[in-house]
């Protein structure tokens, strides 16, 4: 597939942005393979021209397109003949509806230029093909390929544990990907389980995943597993490899906690589809506790309600309310913040090793696990920490974000198997960090990168549904990967908390309504001005860090935050004619 | 004192509210004069002012003890189980007797004696002075001059004597105004704009009834307008919603006639009557006080509460004299109906003092010498309940929102806000005492209590808010909020201020708090060190070789110490006396316990709502 095919028209003059809370900007407007982007006019003192946006095309969402015909007849009434005649001059507005909320106008002079960029960045943002994505193509020079793709390898976490204990072995049963193709090559499990045994326990889980260790925790050596639902079926079948597997992970006479992230109704329901829940007869050390959390579809429609709320600054003081509830988003939060820390109590207080699934292991699984590491580990809370802890518990660990992330809350396309569950998870890492503001290392403005990292990106990381597919479009070799430039040391400073102080405690939120808040930084930033917070968030920054190194500003409205550097020539001309 | 009939009880159980599993905390309560007090068996302190007592209520019998559950106008909620149903009959009895007063000298602050000497009680009355703010806004000038009319009382009872008038109201219009309005209360400059030459005036609803009209009120009217030559017309808003101030009307009262009164324009806002706000507050607290209350519950809650939605009402009223100011670019004068006390608030962004004396000013102008029925509207005496209203909360609710979306602009924070709101009901100091300015001065408070001004600005370290950038706020002439609903929340730390277990673990204010003051404190060591070494080298040398580093060591530990992150150490380490005689402290509790709670491993919230009880199940 060629990218020229789809660019009906490159560039268009006289192009009006608007955003909201900025003033409009006149300028420029080109189309390439992957960007749009608008530069504004030179200034009349023969001002270099400036690049004023910077978008990804993949990061557009849904385009509306308008046409306002501004034709009219002008009567001459020069003759006694009336004669008309038509002054023909029209004017194309495109709304993009960008994945990461941002709302931008366009008004395109000329209705055939308007409507050939509206059907061009369509076709563009929809190119499903990972090996067309940008990502593949984005050659920054102050970077190098292989960099970042190693920097939290599983077998650094294991060596960790086995510093502590000889219980634990990495396996490479799933070397080739054979046993389960959402997970990585090797995993952790129990040091007296063999390779054997976990193939036939891996023919009882959904997609082969059987359960794994997610996290070891070295206070007390109690461990938390993950694993997809047994399929047990109608019949009730059981499998003595899976019995042996987990009953392997207990010491004589220990209880076990099976967190599932659904109503013991669904898991019951399950059955029917082939699935189910570990009965007690048969695993008579573990005790199940039921917490349904949403996912899938219902999620989405939450996250896009959500959105549709804070978009419409009318709204009354009563409305906004009932649509905030209806959206039922900070339910979600509160589920998924309630949820992890049972799963930590377990491991803390009762002194107990946990199993946590839902039905595929790859959602809310990964989200109780992921999110109860950040509240029991310290190491989690730093800034390599969480980016390991993504790397392990969301990449490796199979999350699919192509598909859970193709598309964010304004698409109108149909709903495949997109779900914000990533994005709560960024939520609840938020609100933990509202809640103990110096213990996290990291600040807003990670999350927010991160959030528009897994939607739309120039790097590699966040790309394809696991490691098998990552190792079939070769993203390790030929793309960037997020961390080697988020570990930069200029992008590093931006991202670090300045209150940060290591806390060695475990950090147990308060769950109450009142406790929990809307992330404003995320879902109000393109709408309203937050002009004095981040000032007073600069000066706190001032104040506490020594006033040598000026002030940086915290997330910030610019269109360009993402502008590539050097590898692009940032003259117009050069890109559109790539293109 | 007769209302006290057991001074002791042992073995109290002290329940938190908020516990699935009734954690709760064992005990001893003991009844004071002014206080209740509960210890429990840490040593933990608990005081509650009598005065701070909104109601108190026994449950039935249980097999545990006798449940007693007192709610207090700061918000603070605690559930004891006395084991004796006699005890607790008779705590309840005294109880309700103590929290109810039925005279003025009954009152805390006729009581309350922290050893002050005699001139610096009344220095500290004099701390405010009206006249000066009104200098500093720029009255009197060539439109604007003080009235002599209300020197006695004898035109308005709730006014102040003081009043500012335009220059070309004479008397006659003056007395002819008030006659025409509610209680006396005609039309007097509140707030001034230097810059703008506009006003805000304020007065009561006209008695128009129907037709009624008078010429006296019109030129009252006429002379506001020309005293504002800039501009030739102004607004009358009225801050009641159109039907209250139509339904008015049948009662004799009503509106301005716009027909009657040359260039107004005439504006309603919708701010619910006192009523109306009493029973929004109360469903709000009745949401917010639920046990294991999920989310969806407690939006909708603070949705039918309609809390939120009339503190956008007052935002929104705010705002609108902004855009007069600025959409006209011209001194526009305004008037403001007050119908009593109400509205108040829209000036306070006007007048936008970030300056922590300056609010006290505007509360001591604004509120306390025009009459807010502090008396009536706190319940401080024993009298109609219906007359009970939390307007001041309200006000103090929306100063809040405003630093929310300004963080920069005010110069106290929080913490000041919630204090005052403690005092206004703990009737501690004369400030908040009365219903206006004649009953104060009956009540002879000046002479016999102590103000509250004064203590705030000894502790005003704690009330300094460590953003506040004198510059933002000079070139940020008026506060443009913005209005749209989701910048509203719900305040907890006013309205779970003792519920520490809602709160941040972790304050970053505090945080700053403590650095800017090290910072100063190392400016100021440094100072002083390079003043001693510039001393030293002025000396003669001998005196040098006598005591060469000693002195220079003593002075600089603070220095060896990195300037930053310190946090281990608790903030604001203030545990001065007067603190603990006034127990029941907000801002002391709160700000300072979350360091210690963090060394104390986890808090109970999350262990027991998901805790072991509920796993075995």
């Amino acid at each position: 597939m060629e990218f020229a095919e789809l660019i009906k028209t490159a560039k268009v003059e006289n192009v009006q942005l608007s955003c909201p809370g900025l003033p409009p900007i006149k300028g420029t407007l080109c189309i390439t393979s992957h960007h749009l982007l608008l530069s504004s006019q030179p200034g009349g003192n023969g001002e270099p021209s400036t690049v004023e946006l910077w978008l990804l095309i993949r990061n557009v969402d849904a385009i509306e397109k308008s046409v306002q015909n501004l034709g009219w007849y002008q009567t001459s009434r020069t003759n006694s003949s009336h004669r008309e005649t038509r002054i023909a001059s029209s004017l194309g507005t495109i709304t993009l509806k960008c994945k990461d909320l941002k709302v931008l106008q366009l008004e395109i002079p000329g209705m055939e230029e308007c409507l050939n960029i509206a059907s061009s960045t369509e076709a563009l943002s929809s190119v499903d093909s990972v090996m067309m994505m940008y990502p593949f193509f984005y050659r920054p020079q102050s970077m190098k390929l292989k960099d970042g793709w190693q920097l939290y390898p599983l077998q650094h976490y294991y060596q960790q544990i086995a510093s502590e204990t000889s219980a634990w072995r990495l396996s490479c049963v799933n070397g080739d990907f054979t046993i389960c193709s959402s997970y990585p090559p090797a995993v952790i499990v129990p040091a007296t389980v063999d390779d054997k045994v976990l193939k036939k326990a891996a023919r009882f889980r959904q997609g082969g995943r059987f359960p794994v260790l997610s996290y070891y925790h070295k206070k007390n050596g109690r461990v938390m597993l993950r694993s997809s639902q047994p399929l047990l079926g109608p019949n009730r079948k059981r499998c003595q490899e899976d019995e042996l597997l987990l009953s392997a992970v207990l010491d004589g006479g220990e209880r076990g906690f099976i967190i599932d992230t659904r109503s013991a109704q669904a898991a019951k329901q399950a059955r029917m589809m082939g699935g189910g829940t570990e009965p007690k007869s048969f695993y008579p050390h573990w005790k199940r506790l039921h917490r349904p959390l949403e996912r899938g579809r219902p999620l989405q429609e939450s996250f896009m309600k959500l959105v549709e709320a804070c978009n419409d600054t009318s709204l009354s003081m009563d409305r906004w309310l009932s649509k905030l509830e209806a959206s039922k988003w900070l339910a979600h939060v509160k589920a998924a913040l309630s949820t992890a820390c049972l799963a930590a109590q377990c491991m803390e207080r009762e002194e107990a090793c946990v199993l946590v699934h839902g039905a595929e292991g790859t959602d809310t699984t990964l989200l109780v696990t992921a999110l109860a590491q950040v509240i029991l580990d310290p190491n989690c809370r730093t800034l390599t920490g969480f980016q390991g802890l993504l790397e392990r518990e969301w990449i490796e660990a199979g999350h699919p974000f192509h598909c859970r992330c193709s598309h964010s809350a304004y698409s109108h396309a149909r709903l495949k198997q997109e779900a914000p569950i990533f994005l709560l998870f960024l939520d609840c890492v938020w609100q933990l960090g509202r809640q103990f503001p110096f213990s996290l290392q990291f600040n807003e403005r990670l999350l927010l990168v991160l959030f528009e990292h897994t939607y739309a990106s120039c790097y590699g990381t966040f790309l394809c549904n696991s490691e098998k597919e990552r190792c079939l479009c070769q993203v390790k070799e030929k793309t960037h990967s997020l961390w080697s430039w988020l570990n930069q040391p200029s992008e590093l400073k931006k991202h670090l908390n300045p209150l940060y102080t290591y806390n060695a405690l475990v950090i147990w939120p308060s769950v109450e309504p009142q406790s929990l808040q809307l992330w404003q930084g995320l879902f109000l930033r393109w709408i309203r001005s937050s002009q004095y917070l981040d000032e007073a968030w600069a000066e706190i920054q001032r104040l506490v860090t020594s006033c040598e190194d000026a002030p940086e500003g915290s997330a910030g409205r610019t269109l360009c935050h993402s502008q590539p550097d050097a590898a692009y020539p940032l003259t117009i001309t050069g890109t559109a004619n790539e293109g | 004192m007769e209302h006290i009939r057991t001074t002791k009880v042992e073995q109290v159980k002290l329940i938190d509210r908020f516990s699935t599993s009734n954690k709760s905390l064992m005990g001893t309560l003991y009844l004071t004069a002014t206080h209740l007090l509960f210890i429990d068996s840490s040593q933990k302190e608990t005081w509650i002012l009598h005065h701070h007592i909104a109601a108190v209520e026994k449950l039935a019998l249980t097999t545990s003890g006798c449940p007693l559950v007192i709610q207090c106008k700061n918000f603070r909620v605690v559930h004891f189980i006395v084991p004796r149903e006699r005890d607790c009959h008779d705590i309840y009895n005294s109880l309700l007797q103590l929290s109810k007063p039925a005279s003025y000298d009954e009152l805390y602050a006729f009581s309350y004696n922290p050893k002050q000497n005699e001139s610096k009680r009344l220095q500290g009355w004099q701390l405010i002075d009206l006249a000066e703010e009104y200098k500093r806004m720029g009255v009197p000038n060539s439109n604007w001059q003080l009235s002599d009319a209300n020197r006695n009382y004898e035109i308005c009872d709730s006014y102040p004597r003081e009043l500012y008038v335009p220059r070309t109201a004479s008397k006659p219009v003056i007395v002819g105004s008030s006659k025409f309005r509610s209680k006396g209360r005609f039309p007097v400059l509140s707030y001034y704009h230097r810059d703008k030459e506009a006003a805000i005036c304020r007065c009561s609803q006209p008695l128009s009834g129907f037709s009624a009209r008078c010429l006296e009120d019109e030129n009252m009217l006429h002379a506001i307008s020309i005293a504002n030559p800039a501009h030739h017309y102004m607004y009358v808003m009225d801050t009641r919603p159109k039907l209250n101030a139509m339904a008015n009307r049948a009662a004799g009262k009503g509106y301005e006639n716009e027909d009657n009164y040359a260039n107004i324009r005439f504006q309603f806002v919708g701010i619910e009557n006192i009523h109306v706000m009493r029973s929004s507050l109360q469903k709000l607290l009745e949401v917010s006080g639920t046990k294991a209350l999920s989310v969806n519950s407690f939006l909708s809650g603070l949705e039918n509460s309609g809390w939120l939605a009339q503190t956008v009402e007052w935002i929104n009223n705010e705002t609108f004299f902004k855009n007069v100011n600025k959409v006209f670019r011209v001194a526009t004068n305004i008037l403001v109906r007050l119908s009593f006390e109400r509205v108040l608030e829209g000036i306070e962004d006007h007048a936008k003092k970030p300056k922590e004396m300056q609010s006290g000013v505007l509360i001591e102008k604004d509120w306390i010498s025009f009459g807010h029925k502090f008396s009536d509207r706190c319940g401080q005496l024993d009298g109609d309940p219906k007359e009970i209203s939390p307007v001041f909360t309200q006000f103090l609710e929306g100063v809040w929102h405003l630093t929310e979306q300004f963080p920069q602009v005010f110069e106290y924070n929080e913490a000041f806000l919630l204090q005052i709101h403690e005092h206004v009901h703990s009737c501690q100091f004369g400030n908040f005492l009365g219903n206006c300015q004649k009953e104060r001065e009956e009540l002879k408070l000046k002479e016999k209590t102590y103000s509250l001004w004064p203590f705030l600005l000894d502790e005003q370290k704690k009330y300094i808010n460590p953003l506040y950038n004198r510059d933002f706020s000079q070139k940020l002439v008026l506060l443009e909020p913005n209005t749209a609903s989701f910048n509203f929340k719900f305040w907890r730390n006013m309205y779970h201020q003792f519920d520490r277990t809602m709160h941040p673990r972790q304050s970053v204010f505090n945080l700053i708090m403590t650095m800017s003051e090290q910072n100063k404190q190392l400016e100021k060591d440094f100072k002083e060190l390079e003043a001693k070494m510039k001393q030293r080298n002025r000396q003669p040398e001998e005196l040098l070789t006598k005591e060469p580093l000693q002195s220079v060591h003593p002075a600089s530990p603070a220095l060896k110490t990195s300037p930053c992150f310190k946090k281990e150490q608790p903030l604001l380490p203030m545990k001065d006396s007067i603190r603990t005689i006034e127990g029941s402290n907000t801002a002391d509790n709160r700000y300072s316990e979350y360091m210690e709670e963090l060394s104390k491993a986890e808090p109970a919230v999350v262990s027991l709502e998901y805790g072991v009880a509920r796993m075995t199940c």
